[in-house]
């Protein structure tokens, strides 16, 4: 039941003390990094329930996906999640390869793995920044911008692209890298790397980051496997789950993936296992590239003119650097698929919001908005 | 307000000159766009050189809106109500396919296929997403667009129906 009140001069402490307010936040707010809304209830400044409102991104991308040629799949699959195009379009072409029987040649295989890692370090930087900028901290993500760029510039030479990079294909690659681009990637590995500790020193001990993010926003592992988080925010709960360990794709069985954990589940601790994994997937795409430099052969296979999946159905996941997508694919032998369903990441993560920012403060909804790292197109998809 | 004659041409340079060079930006940051067009904000690009201002605390502070990424149809009242709290003068660039004309998902249920749909643009800049200089460049052609109007103190006049263009018929 609902009373309505008017507030006016004079209606003293007795009115007000139990009004809940109904606060929105969003769709477009800066602090959402996107256009997620979220319909809190207050209780005074702190916050008493909170339903995420999804679906103001919604692109309809899995439709789509049924009226495109598999390889034309591969354009829409990048950009659900912007962050990380190379891994989205890496699960696609996965699993169409993993139907149609396709034997990726072994380079194809190991440059793919080095431009997945180097994919997630640019995902991780993207949010490296940001979150410092929510809460306050404008400096870092100037830093962060810079080794983008440089990493980007990696990506431009071998796809053309920033951002959405279509370097994938059914089968392998693109094209073969340019000449001399393994010394080129690995010195701006290197010179990345140099430069981490800037972010790091600037922000993980600063004493008001620290005062925002510690002991705010604890999510359990109980909880997080409940709602199936996954990736860094999961690890950071003490989740021990990484799939390129676990349930190793591409070349990772080769690789020895140190999984990066934390235990206290709360904001700095999402905050620091992305700092760590940057530099463990600096690691790993270095030695990958070291490896693309041992092996010459193709990086694509010839398709034939018409690309159809045979009759079935299969579902491939990889550890994105959000956290697990999976790729559900359904093929009645036709050029498109009956149905391929995406499982994401964010969208999971999003979820443990709702249990997150019950009973925090709205200053500390910032601070835990931001550290769940998630992209809103990945999201609604 | 309609600029009196007697001002004449140099005021109306100068009142020119001032707005081009201080657009308070709102970026309405819908997708991947949004990350170019963080990225032509940072150091590499940076647009400040240009004169145009990030800092802008919402609709009603900002001069020029930057409609960065997909238009759904579940967004676009928003869109359409911050648009409405902007102050005269005030410009738009579509940055981006998606919201040029919908883009990859020109044949998606959910998109809007482009967002001069809802409000008229000064400014398109083409590509998926486009690059920083390709901003860069939207925003130099929105300022001599604006050193060449001849406008008064509250910018150019606009009619009812230039502020919101109608709603484009689907095909038949």
């Amino acid at each position: 039941m609902t009373r309505e009140m008017t507030v006016g001069v004079g209606a003293g402490a007795d009115h007000l003390d139990t009004t809940e307010m109904v606060l929105n936040i969003g769709p477009q707010h800066p602090s959402t990094h996107g256009v997620l809304r979220l319909k809190l209830k207050l209780d005074g400044e702190r916050v008493t329930a909170c339903e995420p409102v999804v679906g103001y991104m919604h692109r309809g991308a899995e439709k789509l996906f049924e009226v495109r040629d598999y390889r034309q799949i591969l354009m829409l699959a990048n950009r659900h999640d912007w962050l990380s195009a190379f891994c989205s379009e890496l699960g696609v072409a996965l699993a169409v390869e993993r139907l149609m029987g396709i034997e990726v040649p072994e380079r194809a295989v190991w440059l793919r793995t080095a431009l997945a890692e180097l994919n997630r370090v640019l995902n991780h930087l993207m949010f490296l920044g940001s979150y410092p900028l929510e809460i306050g901290a404008i400096t870092p993500v100037f830093y962060a911008f810079r080794e983008r760029e440089v990493l980007q510039g990696v990506f431009e030479e071998a796809a053309g692209g920033r951002m959405h990079f279509m370097f994938n294909r059914i089968g392998g690659l693109k094209e073969e890298v340019p000449v001399g681009w393994t010394g080129r990637a690995r010195e701006a590995i290197g010179l990345v790397r140099k430069r981490m500790p800037d972010i790091d020193k600037l922000i993980t001990r600063n004493e008001i980051f620290l005062a925002r993010t510690k002991g705010v926003g604890v999510l359990t592992p109980e909880k997080a496997v409940a709602y199936g988080v996954s990736g860094p925010v999961a690890r950071a709960s003490g989740v021990d789950f990484d799939l390129r360990r676990d349930e190793p794709y591409l070349a990772y069985g080769e690789l020895k993936v140190p999984v990066v954990t934390r235990t206290a589940g709360d904001c700095h601790a999402r905050f620091e296992c992305l700092l760590e994994q940057v530099y463990v997937s600096l690691d790993l795409a270095e030695e990958c590239l070291n490896r693309v430099d041992a092996i010459s052969g193709p990086v694509n296979v010839r398709l034939p003119k018409v690309v159809k999946a045979p009759e079935g159905h299969t579902y491939a996941w990889t550890e994105n650097p959000l956290g697990v997508n999976g790729y559900y694919l359904v093929s009645r032998g036709e050029k498109t698929p009956y149905r391929l369903k995406l499982r994401t990441a964010s969208y999971s993560n999003v979820q443990a919001l709702a249990t997150l920012l019950e009973g925090c403060l709205v200053p500390d909804l910032v601070a835990v908005l931001g550290s769940m790292f998630f992209v809103v197109g990945d999201v609604d998809k | 307000m309609e600029l009196p004659q007697v001002l004449g041409e140099p005021i109306r340079f100068i009142l020119n000159w001032g707005r081009k060079y201080s657009l308070w930006v709102f970026n309405f940051g819908l997708a991947c766009c949004a990350i170019e067009f963080i990225a032509a904000s940072m150091g590499r690009h940076d647009f400040m050189r240009l004169g145009v201002i990030p800092f802008a605390h919402g609709p009603r502070q900002a001069d020029l809106m930057v409609v960065s990424g997909t238009v759904t149809d579940k967004m676009a009242p928003a869109i359409k109500r911050l648009y409405d709290q902007m102050p005269e003068p005030k410009y738009v660039i579509s940055f981006g396919a998606c919201s040029n004309c919908g883009g990859p998902y020109w044949d998606s249920y959910s998109v809007t296929k482009g967002v001069d749909q809802l409000i008229p643009v000064d400014v398109y800049v083409p590509g998926c997403p486009p690059r920083p200089e390709a901003l860069l460049h939207g925003i130099l052609t929105l300022q001599e667009k604006i050193a060449a109007e001849r406008s008064g103190f509250g910018g150019v006049r606009k009619t009812a129906a230039e502020l919101s263009a109608p709603p484009v018929p689907p095909p038949t």
